[in-house]
């Protein structure tokens, strides 16, 4: 295991190189896309590699011979960080090798600071999962917050793109101070405050819960989860593609990494209702996230709040170990916290798949508005099929891995009403009916998506020369592809992997009782049990035998010819479904969620005009009058602002003063 | 763990059922038309109907992309697998370990994906109407569904529909008020999904009301009869599962062939009964506005969702 | 045998009362609302005969003949003789959308529950876990007065809310006593009554049954 650590060091030493190489020839496209980019995806494989060796290893630390005087830096791996390093890894992997065929000269920043940037976000993020000390762990997450701060604003030449990069940068820098209170709140007055140290104490139930608090604030603005999860939306859009994918499938999971680390492992005992509030906002995110994805027509936009979506399922995973946990049903809290960590997995497979097919979408059509694109499956049919794996990964279905994972996060729901707590097992119940919801409402999103984007006729003429992804984008897509069809075919093998972790956290592995390794059984067969492999032979072979009748028993003729829509004849792209369109059902529905602005057109204006804005809530309700309540706070601090050097200095005077004073 | 004779009874039972799902249709049209004093067109009327669209060419439209082409195929097979997959002979199933209640709710859920993609891939002002009605129908169909199977996988422990028929069919009989709940929260999801009034009207084209219809518009000769079968497969299979968790009784236990050969009759006749009960609700209802589908989808979620709180709170 | 069952049988219509209070509160047309009514108190009645014959309580006879026929029989007729000279058999517009109200109904039931566990778990008699349902059937029955505006479904929904008092009545405790009982039911009759001619009031005043109108009866 001390490998997997010093590999990990070593990685993450060669990421910033090769990004520092990147500033050698800031210019010089074909050094970046043929050499750094392929090189990074190469680190990542190892990464990748020496994470799945050391999964299976016990834990090893090191302290590092740098930091301050006296506060080293401690590094630590064990089954957690390696499954995180694995995911990071495995996902990095392609996008690099995509983004060395996506990356070119834009008008913002240049290629060679991009992949500054890009590696040093990559080599943060790893430090972050190894990281043995509060110390060590604040400055790689600070780290990674404004890499991907300059990487959101790489296009920094447009107003919205600053905007939204400064309120990333705003909630991220909330979400750490969360977070470093919450580690003032961890080492409960020792003053210790590296990670064994803080395993060690022993809390009271109040400071224990403030921490729990303060974690799932902090690690839950990173991650987006309600109400902190306005700066996804806008952040996700305004980055470079590979830069959204990134952010979206590790960056989030980080975060879930951190309260994951602080909840289970620093922490220790855990009390029922930390599991409902965490189940809770999981639920309001998951179901608010993808009610907006449904109303979106800006394609990023639309899987940001569905990553959004998928975070909030974790985080209800993440509270039903909680509550499994806290009254001591081991097995089920494996249970739980397998399908959260498979989750994890899947959703950064299948997220970072989608957001880099709307990269290659975006280069190949310069639009990310949905009502302006349709019928590309013709002209990029690669990317299309790539979507498409994509799309039914993430809407959840069999036998792709979005399913697998849903799948046992609903088994760990039907093992719930054993709890002890009456109202507890009444509005378990209503928590699976809230995540069956939203996992049919994310096939809505999805078929919106794939739909608008990628069939039906082309919307703009100028969709008529889009051209597919190149061979390196498409290296990446198929690797990518690739993962969410074998970790949905085999989900016995992940569940093995799983094992290790949920094995050191909760006391009890699933990876025994899988039945072999073509079935899914969690707990027991009788009681359910999944095979993706036997389920996707037989539609094959249904499919196969149904195809294969029908032509050998009559015949294989058809004409092509013009749609006939009824007999209409005028047939036009325009009379396809718009995006707005498509979301309008769940706009009605779920019409409480949003704040509608409306403008509809009287039976008699000579020029009809039609406007509709729906927006989030939350932001009229709790960000817009905290920016107010600050704004006045602040206007009373104007008073202080002169405009002369001499008075300011003054200030700086009698500040000294007094410190000089009070420190006496 | 898997005998010869589950798969035998494997075996019969998907060819049953894709050769009697369209006989289930003929009957539903019949008892629909007699109720309404029409003459009734013959039982075997959507096997004319198929034989005739299979011996046609396809007609097809100059853009329509591979995925048009391959979509009825898939359904078809995913319909099958469904049916595959409920018990409605015996309870010895070898691909009942392959894929529980849940993974059913989801092999429909893929079909419903398939159609509606297919539904838009033309580009026609219809397809996109009728895909995006259709996912409305869907987003709230199937987690009422996906609470029915869950209230009746409660009961018996488990998500395996062998394992629910065979507790509900052959333990020791218990009355379970919740499946009172769930069972109209089911009939009503089964009218939605399977394009029934009051929600769609499987006799109607041309009409602005149409759900089902108009995402099919597009597809001529083989591809309609795939996704016609299918569609007479998406009515059996319902129709078993609600037999399946509601009338069990007559389900063979295990692969014991006796049992199994006695419980055919036994599954024609029920299937006769609900299909004539299909038809009289048909007949007295009326044909909703579509924006009352959300309303009336949303009442069966919800009952569904009681159905399993009143099994917790009754139940235990 | 049917002893065995007997709990469950009681069980089993307690659901059904919870059913049909839950269509209720779904239901937009008085006519159907109405009808509704009346299979809740046919339901009561067979749970009455049910209970009555469970525990040879020989008095919930008398109940159950008193509930089938005021309830069953005499009230919806008034009712349907009331909306025939009301001339209001059309859809009613409820105040909130049906789903948002269901939602409202399900947290009411799993308050209802909690609140009559430790009532429930106090009683001895065989259906002391109905109690719960009776409970919820009450307090959906007051939503169902709240979110209607026109004056009939608030009638039934106070009518529909004595049904489940009754319930209670009869499963927690096994009935009151006949003297209670009589009064009661006298009470819910007159009540009735008196609340037709109230609606005639209403309606020669507004030209409609709407009690939105009475707001305007407030001082300003």
């Amino acid at each position: 295991m001390s490998g997997t650590l010093d590999l990990t060091l070593a990685i993450a030493t060669l990421w910033l190189a090769v990004g520092l190489a990147g500033l050698v020839a800031p210019r010089n496209l074909g050094l970046i896309r043929r050499l750094l980019f392929p090189l990074g995806a190469v680190l990542g494989l190892a990464l990748a590699a020496s994470a799945l060796h050391g999964l299976f290893q016990s834990p090893t630390a090191r302290v590092l011979p740098l930091g301050l005087p006296d506060l080293p830096f401690r590094a630590r791996i064990d089954a957690l960080s390696a499954f995180f390093l694995l995911l990071l890894g495995g996902v990095a992997a392609g996008i690099s090798v995509f983004a060395s065929g996506y990356i070119r000269r834009g008008e913002g920043t240049p290629p060679g600071l991009q992949c500054l940037y890009y590696h040093i976000f990559l080599a943060s993020m790893a430090l972050v999962l190894i990281a043995d000390d509060a110390y060590f762990f604040m400055v790689a997450w600070e780290t990674m917050a404004l890499a991907s701060f300059f990487l959101v604003t790489s296009d920094h030449r447009h107003a919205e793109i600053r905007r939204a990069g400064y309120l990333y940068l705003l909630i991220a820098h909330v979400g750490a101070i969360a977070i470093l209170l919450c580690f003032g709140a961890l080492q409960g007055g020792s003053g210790d405050y590296s990670f064994a140290g803080m395993r060690g104490v022993e809390r009271p139930v109040g400071w224990a819960s403030a921490a729990f608090l303060l974690a799932l604030a902090g690690f839950g603005a990173k991650a987006g989860l309600v109400p902190l999860h306005v700066w996804l939306p806008e952040a996700h859009p305004a980055a470079p593609s590979p830069v959204s994918a990134l952010m979206s499938a590790v960056m989030l999971k980080t975060a879930v990494y951190g309260v994951l680390r602080v909840t289970l492992d620093l922490i220790g005992t855990v009390y029922w209702w930390w599991g409902v509030i965490a189940l809770a906002t999981g639920l309001l995110s998951a179901l608010g996230g993808i009610v907006f994805a449904a109303v979106q027509t800006d394609m990023k936009r639309l899987l940001a709040y569905s990553s959004i979506e998928n975070i909030g399922l974790i985080f209800a995973g993440f509270g039903l170990t909680l509550i499994f946990r806290s009254f001591h049903m081991g097995t089920l809290a494996a249970l739980a916290l397998t399908a959260t960590l498979y989750h994890c997995l899947n959703h950064a497979c299948f997220k970072s798949l989608l957001f880099l097919c709307t990269g290659s979408v975006l280069h190949a059509t310069h639009e990310r508005s949905l009502g302006k694109l349709g019928g590309l499956m013709h002209r990029m049919p690669w990317v299309a099929w790539c979507a498409l794996i994509g799309t039914i990964a993430i809407a959840g279905l069999p036998p792709l891995n979005g399913f697998a994972s849903e799948w046992l996060l609903l088994q760990a729901f039907l093992f719930t009403p054993g709890l002890p707590h009456s109202y507890l097992n009444m509005l378990v119940p209503v928590a699976a009916a809230v995540v069956a919801l939203t996992a049919a409402l994310s096939g809505y999103v999805m078929v919106k998506f794939y739909g608008v984007v990628f069939l039906g006729q082309p919307r703009e003429p100028k969709l008529a020369e889009a051209r597919d992804a190149g061979a390196w984008e498409r290296v990446g897509l198929a690797w990518l592809a690739a993962a969410c069809i074998v970790l949905g075919l085999v989900p016995a093998a992940v569940i093995g992997l799983l094992d290790p972790v949920t094995r050191a956290l909760t006391g009890f592995g699933m990876a025994s009782l899988a039945e072999g390794w073509l079935f899914l059984a969690p707990i027991q067969p009788e009681r359910a049990s999944y095979s993706p492999l036997v389920f996707f032979a037989g539609i094959a072979a249904l499919v196969g035998i149904a195809w294969l009748a029908v032509r050998l028993r009559y015949h294989g003729r058809m004409r092509r010819t013009g749609p006939w829509d009824c007999g209409f004849p005028h047939l036009d792209a325009r009379m396809q479904d718009t995006a707005e369109g498509f979301g309008q059902p769940v706009r009605q529905v779920f019409e409480p969620f949003f704040r509608i602005e409306q403008q509809v057109p009287a039976p008699s204006d000579a020029r009809p005009f039609f406007r509709e804005v729906h927006d989030d809530r939350l932001w009229h309700w709790l960000y817009l009058p905290i920016a107010r309540a600050v704004d006045r706070v602040t206007s009373l601090v104007t008073v202080l602002q002169r405009g002369r050097i001499s008075v300011y200095l003054t200030y700086s005077f009698v500040t000294l003063l007094l410190l000089l004073l009070f420190v006496r | 763990m898997i005998s010869a004779a589950g798969f035998a009874a494997q075996f019969t039972e998907l060819m049953l059922a894709v050769l009697l799902a369209p006989v289930l249709t003929g009957w539903v049209n019949q008892c629909r038309a007699w109720l309404q004093n029409k003459s009734a067109p013959g039982l075997l009327q959507p096997y004319r109907v198929l034989a005739k669209l299979f011996r046609k060419e396809v007609v097809l439209a100059h853009n329509a992309s591979p995925l048009f082409r391959f979509a009825p195929y898939l359904i078809f097979g995913c319909l099958a697998l469904a049916a595959a997959i409920v018990p409605t002979l015996g309870t010895d199933l070898p691909l009942n370990a392959a894929a529980d209640a849940i993974a059913l709710v989801g092999l429909l859920a893929l079909a419903r994906l398939f159609i509606a993609l297919a539904g838009m891939d033309i580009g026609t002002a219809f397809g996109s109407l009728g895909a995006r009605r259709e996912m409305l129908v869907g987003f709230l169909a199937e987690p009422a569904l996906l609470m029915v199977l869950f209230t009746a996988s409660l009961i018996s422990g488990s998500s395996s529909l062998a394992t629910i028929v065979e507790t509900l069919a052959h333990r020791e009989l218990v009355i379970h008020p919740s499946l009172a709940f769930a069972g109209v929260a089911f009939t009503m999801v089964s009218l939605a999904e399977n394009a029934r009034i009051p929600v769609d009207n499987p006799a109607t084209h041309l009409e602005l009301t149409m759900i089902h219809e108009a995402m099919v518009l597009e597809y001529s000769g083989r591809h309609l009869a795939m996704i016609e079968w299918a569609a007479s497969l998406k009515l059996f299979v319902y129709s078993c599962v609600g037999l399946a968790l509601f009338f069990p009784w007559g389900i063979a236990e295990g692969g014991d062939w006796l049992g199994i050969v006695l419980a055919l009759p036994v599954l024609l006749v029920k299937l006769a009964l609900g299909g004539a009960g299909l038809a009289l609700i048909e007949t007295v209802s009326a044909k909703m506005r579509i924006f009352r589908a959300p309303e009336f989808l949303g009442t069966a979620f919800l009952l569904a969702v009681l159905a399993m709180l009143v099994h917790v709170l009754l139940e235990h | 045998m049917l002893l065995h069952y007997g709990p469950q049988l009681v069980n089993l219509l307690a659901a059904i009362l919870l059913l049909l209070a839950f269509a209720m509160l779904s239901q937009r047309r008085i006519l159907s609302l109405i009808n509704l009514f009346a299979a809740q108190g046919f339901v009561l009645f067979l749970s009455t005969m049910l209970v009555a014959w469970l525990t040879g309580q020989n008095h919930l006879y008398g109940s159950a003949a008193l509930t089938l026929a005021l309830k069953v029989i005499a009230l919806p007729w008034i009712l349907h003789r009331l909306i025939r000279r009301l001339e209001v058999k059309w859809d009613v517009e409820t105040l909130l959308n049906i789903p948002s109200v269901m939602l409202v109904g399900i947290v009411l039931v799993i308050l209802a529950f909690n609140l009559a566990l430790p009532i429930s778990q106090l009683a001895g008699t065989v259906t002391r876990s109905t109690l719960g349902i009776a409970l919820a059937c009450v307090l959906l029955s007051f939503l169902m007065m709240i979110t209607r505006s026109k004056a009939v479904p608030q009638v039934i929904g106070f009518l529909a809310m004595e049904n489940g008092l009754f319930f209670a009545a009869t499963s927690a405790v096994y009935g009151m006593p006949m003297v209670v009982e009589f009064g009661v039911a006298l009470d819910v009759l007159v009540g009735a009554l008196i609340l037709g001619i109230f609606l005639f009031q209403i309606r020669e005043r507004f030209d409609s049954v709407d009690t939105r109108h009475l707001e305007k009866l407030k001082e300003q």
